[in-house]
C-alpha cells in the first residue's frame, strides 16, 4: 500500500528539516521549496521540498511516470519550453531565484548543464560539437579554443578516442561514445550543476561503466543530479537519494530524500523499501 | 474433462477431412471469387498493376522518343544549342526554350527558398502558438490546391499591372545592370519567375516543415541546454540537422518549377530568344509545347515539338529523382 499523500508530503517535509543538520560542510546549490509542476490542468507533480548539496551527486529514482524527469527539468527551465507546462514554487540557484523576472534563461543554463536520455549530438564535427557552445557566449581565439575543447574532451573521458579525428561528424561514434561527446559538450561551457536525465538508458553495460566511472572523476569539479531508473546505478554513483512517487491520483510526490546509504538499508517510508527491493508495483 | 477430450477429436477429425476426398468436394463449394481470387490470385493481381504503374514512365519515354524521332535524326544534340525556331525554313533549335525554363525555374527558387524555409521555420519552431502556427501551414499548403490557370488568369489581370511600376523602377534606376536593361511592358520572365515562386512555395515550405518536425525535440534542447538562444539554435543545430529535406524540397520546387506549363504560358510573353535581361519576355519548354501543338502539321515540327518535350522529362525526371534521393537517403543518416 502507497502512503496517503498527506503523510508522504508531510512527511518530507521533516526529512528535509532533520536532513540540513547532518550535512553541515555543504552549501545547497538548489533549494527547492514547494515546487509543483502541471501540464496543462493535469499535476505531473505536487510539492516537492528537497536541497541539493555542492560536490556531490544527487539521485533521483522512481517508477516511471513519477516525475522524475519532469522535476529535472524545471531545474534549468527547460520543460517550459514545451508548451502548456506551468511551474509553482520556489527553486533558488546559490540562493538567486530562478524563475525571477529579471533572469536570464540562457545564462541560467550556461551554469545548470543537461545530458538527454538520448544522446543527442549536432550534426557537425566533433570538434565543433564541444565548441558549440564555448562560442556562443565568447569569442576566443583558436589555440584557446582548441585548449579548451580538448580539456573538454579528457574531462569526458573521450580525448584518447577522439583526438585524431577531431573534424568527423560526431554522429560517427558509437552510442556510449555519443553520449560522452554531449557530456564534453557540456562540461565546456563549465556549468556548475549537470543534470542527467536517464543518460545510460540506451546504452550497453560496457558503455554504462565509463559513463557510471566518469561521473565518480566529474563530482570534484560540480554538482550532478541524475535521474535513473536503475537502483543499482543509483546506489553506485550517488551520496543523495531521491524517491519519487505517485500517489492515487496519479500525481508525482517526493516520498523520501536522504543519504543514499540510508535510502537503500533503512528507508523511513515502506513505499521505499519496497520500491529499493524491487516488491513495487 | 470434457474440455480436455474436445480439442484431441477435433483434431482428429481435421487429420481425416484433410486425408480424405471430402475437402476436395468442398473446394467445390466455394464462393466463385474465393476459388478465382485465392492469395495466390490476389498477389498476381496486385502485382500486375504495380507492373502497369512502374512501366508509365518507359512506355511515355518510348512514345515520345518515335514521335521525335525525324528531329532527332535531322538535328541529333547540337538542337539543344541551336538558337533558331523557324517553321517555315523547318529549322529548329531549342536554346532559347531551355534557357527560358532554366532562368525562370531558377528565378523562382532564388524567390522561393527563403520564404518557403521560413514558413518551415516558423510552423514548426516554438516560435508561435500552435493556434497560429497550424493554420499557417495549411493555408501555405492550400496554394498548392489552386488550379495553375487561376494563377495564370491573376498572373495576367491583377499581378503584372500591380508589379509593373516595380519593373518600370528597376529598369530606371538599375537599368545599367544587364539582368535590367530593357524596356518592361507587363510580360516578362521576372513575371514569370515571380508567379512560379509562389506556386512552388508550398513544396517547398512543406516538405522542409516535414524535416523540421523530424528533428528530435532533444536535439533542440541540447543546444537551449547550453544557453544558446532560440535563433542560434534554429540556425545552427536544427538547420543543419534538417538540411537534406529542405534541399529536397528545394529540388523538388525546381522540378515543378521546369514543367509548370499554364500560368507561365499566361504571363511570360512567349517570345523566342534569348535576352539576359530579366524585364524582357520570354519562352519556355511548356510554353512553346502549349503554343504550337495545335497547329503543328510537319512531322518534323512535331519532331522537333516531340523532342523539346524529351529534354524536357529527362531533365525534370533528373531533378525529381535528386530530389527523392535527398529527402529519403540523406535525411535518414542525419
Amino acid at each position: 500500500m502507497l502512503p496517503s499523500p498527506h503523510s508522504s508530503s508531510s512527511s518530507s517535509e521533516e526529512k528535509l528539516a532533520t536532513m540540513e543538520p547532518q550535512s553541515p560542510s555543504t552549501l545547497p546549490v538548489f533549494h527547492i521549496e514547494n515546487v509543483s509542476c502541471f501540464y496543462g490542468r493535469h499535476k505531473a507533480l505536487e510539492g516537492v521540498y528537497m536541497d541539493i548539496y555542492e560536490g556531490k551527486v544527487t539521485a533521483i529514482i522512481g517508477p516511471s511516470g513519477c516525475g522524475k524527469s519532469t522535476f529535472l527539468k524545471i531545474l534549468n527551465r527547460i520543460g517550459e519550453m514545451e508548451s502548456n507546462v506551468r511551474v509553482d514554487g520556489k527553486v533558488q540557484l546559490l540562493g538567486k531565484n530562478i524563475f525571477a523576472r529579471d533572469i536570464n534563461l540562457n545564462l541560467l543554463r550556461r551554469q545548470v548543464g543537461m545530458i538527454f536520455q538520448h544522446p543527442n549530438p549536432f550534426a557537425m564535427s566533433i570538434y565543433d560539437n564541444v565548441a558549440y557552445g564555448i562560442r556562443t557566449f565568447h569569442r576566443l581565439s583558436r589555440p584557446a579554443l582548441d585548449e579548451a575543447v580538448e580539456s573538454a574532451l579528457r574531462s569526458a573521458a573521450l580525448w584518447d578516442e577522439v583526438k585524431d579525428s577531431l573534424h568527423q561528424s560526431g554522429l560517427a561514434l558509437s552510442g556510449g561514445q555519443q553520449q560522452r561527446l554531449c557530456i564534453a559538450r557540456a562540461l565546456a561551457v563549465k556549468p556548475k550543476v549537470l543534470l542527467m536525465d536517464e543518460p545510460c538508458s540506451a546504452l550497453d553495460p560496457i558503455a554504462t561503466l565509463k559513463i557510471e566511472e566518469l561521473i565518480q572523476g566529474l563530482k570534484q569539479q560540480l554538482t550532478i543530479v541524475i535521474v535513473t531508473h536503475n537502483m543499482q546505478q543509483a546506489a553506485r554513483v550517488s551520496e543523495y537519494t531521491a524517491f519519487f512517487s505517485t500517489d492515487e491520483r496519479r500525481i508525482g510526490q517526493l516520498v523520501e530524500f536522504d543519504l543514499t546509504q540510508k535510502i537503500f538499508t533503512e528507508a523511513e517510508q515502506p513505499s521505499t523499501r519496497d520500491y529499493v527491493a524491487g516488491r513495487f508495483g | 474433462m470434457g474440455f480436455a477430450v474436445a480439442p484431441s477429436t477435433e483434431s482428429s477429425s481435421l487429420l481425416t477431412s484433410s486425408s480424405t476426398d471430402d475437402s476436395l468436394e468442398n473446394a467445390g463449394k466455394l464462393p466463385f471469387l474465393r476459388t478465382l481470387l485465392g492469395d495466390g490470385g490476389f498477389k498476381s493481381l496486385t502485382f500486375v498493376a504495380a507492373l502497369i504503374a512502374g512501366a508509365v514512365p518507359f512506355f511515355v519515354v518510348a512514345l515520345i522518343s518515335r514521335d521525335a524521332w525525324p528531329a532527332i535524326a535531322k538535328f541529333g544534340l547540337p538542337f539543344l544549342w541551336e538558337q533558331d525556331w523557324n517553321i517555315d525554313e523547318s529549322i529548329y533549335g531549342a536554346l532559347p526554350y531551355l534557357f527560358g525554363s532554366l532562368v525562370s525555374a531558377f528565378i523562382a527558387l532564388v524567390l522561393a527558398l527563403p520564404i518557403g524555409v521560413a514558413i518551415a521555420i516558423v510552423t514548426s519552431e516554438r516560435v508561435l502558438p500552435p493556434w497560429v502556427q497550424i493554420p499557417i501551414a495549411f493555408l501555405v499548403e492550400l496554394i498548392a490546391a489552386i488550379p495553375s490557370v487561376i494563377i495564370g488568369l491573376w498572373g495576367v489581370f491583377v499581378f503584372t499591372p500591380a508589379i509593373n511600376p516595380f519593373q518600370e523602377f528597376l529598369y530606371a534606376r538599375f537599368g545599367w545592370l544587364p539582368i535590367f536593361n530593357t524596356q518592361p511592358f507587363g510580360s516578362s520572365m521576372l513575371v514569370a519567375g515571380i508567379i512560379l515562386a509562389i506556386m512552388i512555395l508550398p513544396t517547398i515550405a512543406a516538405i522542409s516543415r516535414e524535416a523540421f518536425l523530424a528533428i528530435s525535440a532533444d536535439l533542440r534542447n541540447g543546444a537551449f541546454a547550453l544557453g544558446a538562444t532560440q535563433w542560434e539554435t534554429i540556425i545552427f543545430v536544427t538547420m543543419p540537422a534538417a538540411i537534406s529535406g529542405i534541399l529536397g524540397g528545394a529540388t523538388l520546387g525546381l522540378g515543378r518549377a521546369l514543367g509548370e506549363t499554364m500560368a507561365v504560358t499566361m504571363v511570360i510573353g512567349n517570345v523566342a530568344g534569348i535576352d539576359f535581361s530579366l524585364l524582357s519576355p520570354g519562352s519556355t519548354i511548356p510554353s512553346i509545347l502549349a503554343n504550337q501543338f495545335s497547329e503543328a502539321l510537319d512531322p518534323l515540327h512535331i519532331g522537333a515539338l516531340m523532342y523539346l518535350a524529351l529534354v524536357l522529362f529527362l531533365i525534370t525526371l533528373g531533378v525529381n529523382s535528386l530530389a527523392i534521393f535527398m529527402i529519403r537517403f540523406l535525411s535518414r543518416n542525419a
